[in-house]
């Protein structure tokens, strides 16, 4: 079904003084059960190509070619259909506990990655503003013993700060520079020399390497983060970052890797976890979305509104939450892109909020201070 | 590019976070030449030439003693419970650890600690072009670690010989270079003795076991690398003839000569005893001086030679114009140098005013260790004195490890290879990891503020990251290039 919102009467789905915590005493230094996990898709991860609205009379021909990715895909129901190489999700969504927030947006409107992630990251609403990331202050609002983890060799913005986070990367993780290599490539193309010798040393690497062509294995990530959030000492919030998402040229199947990429990292999660996976909510989120029409090299490029994800056991799934703004062109933002039409802010203050038992107007103010909107409601189980 | 450019990358070490561009790109490469600081502090800060002479003496007074107990202890006879006595005898347990070792582990950090200096003053100093050609006469009077005597004094070689030198006639920085002890010992110097000398004809008296006797490895080197270049004219007995002169030259405490000329001053003497006597003759010139002053007069006279001139100012033409040197500017710097008795600010000056080192932008491969500094420079990364060893490792530019005394090679095809080209990726983005806050958007224009290339800055705005875009500026053509 899709529960469709819009901005005026989602306000105060939830009244904030009733689900204030009430923590016993001896819990205060101990952390609880419940997980959450932030899955970043650097690069601006086309949420259009993620969760198409099929259902929406100017999808068709607003897309084009890329539309045809969804050929027979069957549709969540009457307007969204998921992308055919997601088919766990799509599963997950059957149990309801996925849930997905569509035409979503964070306060930043221009389209430049760096600054857009760092406005993701800090919570702030302009990009360098604010110095730690909502990760970390949300962690203040956490039982005083709850771990926090990033799984790269060093800490993401979202979750620097005054509270310690740990980091914890191996050598079987996906190794980011499989996208710096196509970007280099990219780079020295026009350039002679360095082009020679890049691809020499490309072939090399290549033929060194074996059948271990790249690197990528999303299935070890999701079984190690699940480990890492195992057991009593276990971490309690983590972060995944992923990339790869930046589909300027032939989208098509990169796409289609980067989605077969994302959904067995969470089946792999969803299995490592076991049990904890009732206790686990995933929010997988962007820093903006992509251009609704396809580019001259049957990609896409930077746009503004995306997709977000909720997955796990305490996901009131089953769901696709939208204030649709539609995509005819008169309807699109600035006559390109996905109009957002609900805040990332207020959609992950809701969630987490209430996943962690918190009172998600509290965590909107500390995570995301300025922001001005107020928690979307009904994103988690009662 | 263009001059700004060229004077901060191709005569510098690259734009350093927070400095104005250089207002007058030429009037600033000759003024660091007044404003140049031979000791900076965390160059002063580290161990003398003595110091190290001494630990060096230390070390090798243990390994003598360890031999001699392990050649008294062959003679005795063996016990027969005992079939293999002399694995025996060499073994030694690991809770006793060799002397040795705890002698020689100071000198290797010492090295780590040196090199790891000489990259912080190339990423702080405000006298970059000077800093540049601080490793460029220390490559040109390369000593090499791959020695084990050198592992301590590679570094006050280039701080006490090099350094104090940058600035003066080419035949000062060539006295001091080939006189220090690092020389001596990398190019063999120390150990030569002339057969007809007070020593040389002692030991042929006792009989000694290895006859006393010149080694040429340092006069050749010197005419073939440091002064006159190969193939300009001098002969087998020219070489020779030098050596002998140079007999004398040496550093006490040290090897086979330690127990007739102990250790004293810990630094370079010349020892009357061990010089061959008589008068040389080289190329068709007579040095009837005595003692020191004729090696002396015969080093002057390399200085002063045509040869020297053309072969210094063809190195130079070539580390700051192109691999193959423009003629016209090997021509003018030659004459300048003969003109002014190789006086080294001059040649300095005369490379800047010169119109070749100003064109023909990106014709020079930066070489790892300056690329190094460059990244350091443009992000304000510290790398610490390990690290940074560990990647000029990986790039193959390991500091003070030419492995040959001709030093580094400049030429492009030697650094710019796939798989150097690949370890530098691998760096930028290791690197770039560590540097989140950077927004390489606006770091690229200001490295690069007058020939940032469309490819480049397209790259680094639609890299899908931060992280991305700063290792692909570090890895861009313009920042591989000078």
């Amino acid at each position: 079904m899709t529960l469709s919102l819009n901005r005026r009467n989602m306000l105060g789905a939830l009244g904030a003084a009733t689900l204030l915590p009430t923590r016993l005493a001896y819990a205060a230094a101990a952390q609880g059960e419940r997980r959450f996990v932030f899955i970043i898709q650097r690069g601006a991860a086309d949420g259009l190509a993620t969760l198409a609205p099929l259902g929406d009379p100017a999808f068709e021909s607003a897309r084009g070619a890329l539309a045809a990715d969804f050929a027979g895909a069957d549709k969540l129901d009457t307007t969204f259909a998921l992308h055919p190489a997601l088919a766990g999700m799509g599963a997950l969504y059957s149990q309801k506990q996925a849930l997905f927030v569509h035409g979503v947006g964070i306060p930043y409107r221009d389209r430049s990655h760096f600054d857009a992630q760092n406005v993701l990251e800090t919570g702030g609403t302009k990009p360098y503003q604010t110095k730690d990331g909502w990760m970390n202050r949300l962690l203040a609002l956490l039982p005083g013993g709850t771990r926090a983890l990033a799984v790269s060799p060093t800490v993401p913005a979202a979750l620097r700060g005054p509270r310690d986070v740990t980091s914890y990367a191996n050598s079987r993780l996906p190794d980011p520079d499989a996208e710096l290599m196509s970007r280099v490539s990219q780079m020295y193309a026009g350039d002679k020399q360095l082009h020679a010798l890049w691809e020499s040393s490309m072939q090399a690497k290549a033929m060194a390497a074996g059948n271990d062509d790249s690197g990528q294995d999303p299935v070890a990530t999701g079984k190690l983060v699940a480990s890492l959030l195992s057991g009593p000492s276990g971490a309690r919030v983590a972060m995944i970052e992923t990339g790869g998402w930046d589909t300027h040229f032939q989208q098509k199947g990169r796409i289609e890797r980067q989605l077969k990429g994302l959904d067995a990292m969470i089946g792999a999660l969803k299995t490592g976890l076991g049990p904890a996976w009732n206790e686990t909510l995933v929010l997988v989120a962007t820093e903006f979305g992509r251009t609704v029409a396809p580019n001259g090299t049957g990609g896409t490029d930077h746009g503004t509104g995306s997709l977000a994800m909720l997955l796990g056991g305490t996901v009131s799934g089953g769901k696709v939450v939208s204030d649709w703004p539609g995509l005819a062109q008169g309807q699109l933002f600035e006559g390109r892109d996905l109009k957002p039409t609900l805040a990332l802010d207020a959609a992950i203050a809701g969630a987490v909020g209430a996943h962690f038992g918190l009172d998600p107007a509290l965590v909107l103010a500390t995570c995301f201070p300025g922001g001005g909107s107020k928690p979307i409601g009904g994103l988690i189980r009662a | 590019m263009g001059d700004v450019e060229i004077a901060l990358n191709r005569f510098g070490l690259g734009w350093k976070a927070g400095e104005a561009p250089p207002a007058n790109p030429r009037r600033w490469l000759v003024d660091q030449i007044a404003r140049y600081d031979p000791a900076p502090a965390g160059i002063a800060a580290l161990p003398r030439t003595p110091e190290q002479i001494g630990k060096l003496a230390a070390l090798q007074t243990a390994r003598t003693e360890r031999r001699q107990d392990r050649a008294e202890a062959a003679n005795e006879p063996a016990p027969k419970a005992m079939t293999q006595p002399a694995m025996e005898s060499r073994a030694t347990p690991s809770s006793q650890p060799r002397p040795e070792a705890q002698l020689l582990k100071p000198l290797r950090d010492s090295y780590v600690q040196a090199a790891g200096a000489r990259m912080a003053q190339a990423v702080a100093t405000d006298t970059p072009f000077m800093e540049r050609l601080v490793a460029f006469w220390s490559n040109h009077f390369a000593v090499s670690i791959d020695k084990g005597t050198v592992i301590g004094l590679a570094g006050t070689f280039e701080n006490e010989a090099i350094r104090p030198n940058v600035n003066s006639k080419f035949s000062d920085l060539l006295f001091a270079a080939v006189r220090h002890p690092a020389m001596l010992l990398f190019l063999d110097q120390a150990q030569s003795i002339g057969p007809n000398s007070l020593l040389g004809q002692r030991a042929q008296r006792r009989g000694a076991e290895r006859k006393p006797g010149i080694n040429e490895n340092l006069a050749r080197e010197i005419m073939e690398l440091h002064t006159l270049g190969v193939h300009s004219g001098y002969t087998q007995a020219d070489v020779t003839e030098f050596a002998k002169a140079l007999t004398g030259t040496t550093v006490t405490g040290l090897g086979r000569l330690a127990r007739l000329l102990p250790y004293d001053s810990g630094r370079a003497a010349f020892v009357e005893q061990l010089h061959e006597p008589g008068a040389r003759t080289v190329m068709g010139k007579k040095y009837a001086q005595a003692g020191e002053a004729q090696g002396r007069a015969i080093l002057n006279d390399l200085a002063a030679h045509p040869a020297t001139a053309r072969h210094v100012a063809t190195k130079l033409a070539r580390h700051f114009a192109a691999d193959h040197p423009p003629p016209a500017l090997v021509a003018r710097l030659e004459q300048v140098y003969l003109k002014t008795g190789g006086d080294l600010p001059s040649l300095y000056r005369a490379l800047v005013e010169s119109p070749e080192p100003w064109s023909n932008p990106g014709a020079k491969f930066r070489q790892p260790w300056e690329w190094l500094v460059a990244v350091q420079r443009a992000t304000g990364l510290v790398i610490p004195a390990q690290g940074g060893q560990f990647s000029l490792n990986q790039l193959g530019q390991p500091t003070w490890r030419p492995g040959s005394p001709a030093g580094w090679d400049d030429l492009a095809a030697s650094w710019a290879a796939p798989d150097a080209l690949l370890r530098r990726v691998e760096l930028a983005n290791r690197y770039s990891r560590n540097l989140a806050t950077i927004d390489s958007r606006t770091l690229a224009p200001r490295l690069f503020p007058e020939s940032l290339s469309e490819g480049t800055r397209t790259a680094v705005a639609r890299a899908d990251s931060g992280q991305q875009a700063l290792a692909l500026l570090l890895v861009s053509p313009e920042m591989l290039r000078r």
